[in-house]
């Protein structure tokens, strides 16, 4: 496909230059259309499946679509509407919830384990790769359903629970725990931001750690005054992804809980709410709206935290990440 | 001697650890070979008497389609994700990282901001799109954003690794006459292996375990591909065979395992330095 694209600009690089034909005046101005041809892939791309749509989504966020009759304007009605949504409201609930919950938890226990690996020790590289693992297949149908599994009544989750007298008639048909289940879900794919704090400990430079011991500080000294700002700049990277992916969970909620949420409501999250309304109600317009609003939430959020950054992320000379 | 202590406490901290967090992985194999009813109520980790019975109600196949129908639409979609995504990904890095063109500075900046865009404002009208070329129900929806370089991840990534590639290597090409082309078929692509490598592993395992996808797109149940005929699954067994759709579950995580244990090399440092999601 890409070959048949690129070959004609191929022949015209090997022509003989000299004379001031179109080649040579792009050449001047760099690879002009070599650029373009390498990217018409992308180019395509871009237009058809996100700049489009986006313009599209926009538009329909201020109609009443159904999928088979035409779109009508209704101008803010879709906005207003979900003010009064008890189970937009709901969603919203879960959803920011579940970032508060499951984001911090995460990033502490994969901040945890990397420096528990942190150390010259054999069996480093596999200890890594295995914490690494449920990471690729955590977020999938069949784990999800594993998880819903071993959280059920009587299962084995809950028989350990009853070993220390708690009964919760398993969480995953608890609407005070289903929730916590999948924030435990999110938890134990720790081994992605473990990997990446891995390489920003690795950058940290032992004198600092030496120098300090001499001066007397503790452990918990050391980590809050050395290691958290020498890593504050990953730190940062991880806690914008994390949130970024906490708030776009989808395929573990809807295994566990279906279009409604279930069990009560309980999680319902965002995008859940989103597919339901969109595809289960063919609401397409109000599921437009809602996508717009998620994106305004996720945008204020990763502006939020830009904001904070500035006070509690340090750039350091040589061992600062680039991002 | 206390240094040695001190490593052997170290290793059975971070095993214990380890056993901890791979708990659910052992468990879900050993409660393949249980009866349904032995799956849940006891904490008894292996089977009693172990039986093939899950596996062998799987093969049976959910709604007259059998499950190796499910593996092979998997794998197709998963095959050509990876050569539609490590193609175009390519294209667009090279052009990113070693051409001069007009506009190229806006574009790059869209690509990036396109990275933090979440897919759901575009689902619904590329929805409409696809309903409106009659694509619903096939596999072109599924594909057409990997053809197109629309994972705006593995272009970055694949930049970022042509930047740090010496640029007197294409340049010494390019005196002795090659084309763009030329340099980058014969010196960029074999240069940026390691790149490329990780994007079709990641690619690979992501399409595996696309859920939402083929949810929206698809309704005829022999185009499903694993993740979706999971959850028809359920539906159709009213979630009471635990046994089989334990099996199953296994059956379509295997894969995915067994690319870790071969790639996991990739898999890792990919991760470390590009930032990448599991």
């Amino acid at each position: 496909m890409s070959r048949a694209t690129i070959a004609p600009d191929r022949r015209a690089e090997v022509a003989p230059a000299g004379r001031t034909g179109p080649r040579e005046r792009a050449r001047l101005s760099g690879d002009g259309l070599a650029g373009y041809l390498f990217l018409s892939p992308w180019i395509i791309g871009i237009v058809l499946l996100t700049l489009g749509p986006m313009v599209t989504s926009l538009y329909l966020s201020f109609t009443d679509y159904d999928l088979f009759n035409a779109p009508t304007w209704i101008g803010l009605e879709n906005y207003q509407r979900m003010f009064t949504d008890a189970r937009w409201l709901r969603s919203v609930q879960v959803t920011a919830i579940y970032v508060a919950l499951a984001v911090p938890i995460k990033l502490a226990a994969a901040l945890a384990v990397a420096m528990l690996l942190n150390s010259k020790r054999a069996g480093q590289g596999f200890y890594r790769a295995a914490f690494y693992g449920p990471s690729l297949i955590g977020g999938s149908v069949g784990v999800a359903i594993v998880w819903k599994m071993m959280f059920s009544d009587d299962s084995v989750v809950d028989q350990v629970l009853l070993k220390f007298g708690i009964d919760t008639g398993g969480w995953a048909g608890n609407p005070d725990f289903s929730l916590m289940m999948l924030v435990l879900l999110a938890t134990w794919q720790l081994g992605a931001p473990m990997v990446i704090f891995l390489a920003g400990l690795k950058q940290v430079p032992r004198e600092l750690y030496e120098a300090a011991e001499v001066d007397g500080a503790g452990r918990a000294r050391r980590f809050w005054s050395i290691t958290l700002p020498m890593i504050s700049p990953v730190l940062f990277f991880n806690l914008l992804l994390e949130t970024i992916n906490a708030f776009q969970v989808f395929t573990s909620a809807y295994v566990v809980g279906g279009p409604n949420g279930q069990p009560a409501g309980s999680t319902l999250f965002y995008t859940i709410y989103l597919f339901d309304r969109g595809f289960g109600d063919y609401r397409m317009g109000y599921a437009s709206a809602m996508a717009w609003m998620l994106l305004l939430g996720v945008g204020l959020v990763t502006v939020f935290l830009f904001r904070t950054a500035r006070g509690w992320v340090f750039y350091s000379g040589d061992s600062g990440d680039k991002r | 001697m206390t240094l040695t202590l001190r490593r052997v406490a170290w290793h059975v901290g971070v095993l214990a650890l380890l056993a901890i967090v791979l708990y659910p992985i052992v468990w879900v194999a050993a409660a393949t070979f249980k009866p349904s009813e032995a799956i849940v109520g006891s904490l008894q980790l292996l089977p009693t008497d172990p039986t093939f019975a899950n596996y062998e109600r799987v093969f049976e196949g959910v709604v007259g389609v059998g499950v190796g129908r499910f593996f092979w639409n998997s794998a197709v979609l998963a095959v050509l994700s990876v050569v539609g995504t490590v193609a175009s990904s390519a294209l667009a890095g090279y052009a990113f990282a070693r051409l001069r063109f007009r506009g190229r500075t806006a574009l790059f900046a869209i690509m990036i901001a396109t990275l933090l865009l979440p897919f759901h404002v575009l689902i619904i009208p590329q929805y409409v799109v696809f309903q409106n070329l009659d694509l619903i129900d096939t596999y072109v929806p599924l594909l057409a954003g990997k053809f197109l370089a629309s994972e705006a991840f593995f272009v970055f990534l694949i930049v970022q690794f042509i930047r740090q590639l010496p640029r007197e290597l294409d340049e010494s090409a390019k005196i002795d006459g090659a084309g763009h082309w030329t340099v980058f078929w014969h010196i960029i692509v074999p240069l940026c292996r390691p790149a490329l490598i990780t994007t079709a592993i990641f690619t690979f395992i992501w399409s595996w375990n696309d859920f939402f996808g083929p949810l929206i797109y698809l309704s005829t149940p022999d185009k499903y591909p694993l993740p979706l005929a999971l959850q028809l699954f359920i539906d159709e067994s009213t979630g009471s065979d635990f046994g089989a759709l334990m099996a199953m579950s296994m059956l379509a995580l295997v894969p995915v395992i067994l690319f870790f244990l071969f790639f996991q090399r990739f898999l890792v440092e990919g991760v470390s330095t590009s930032g990448l999601k599991g």
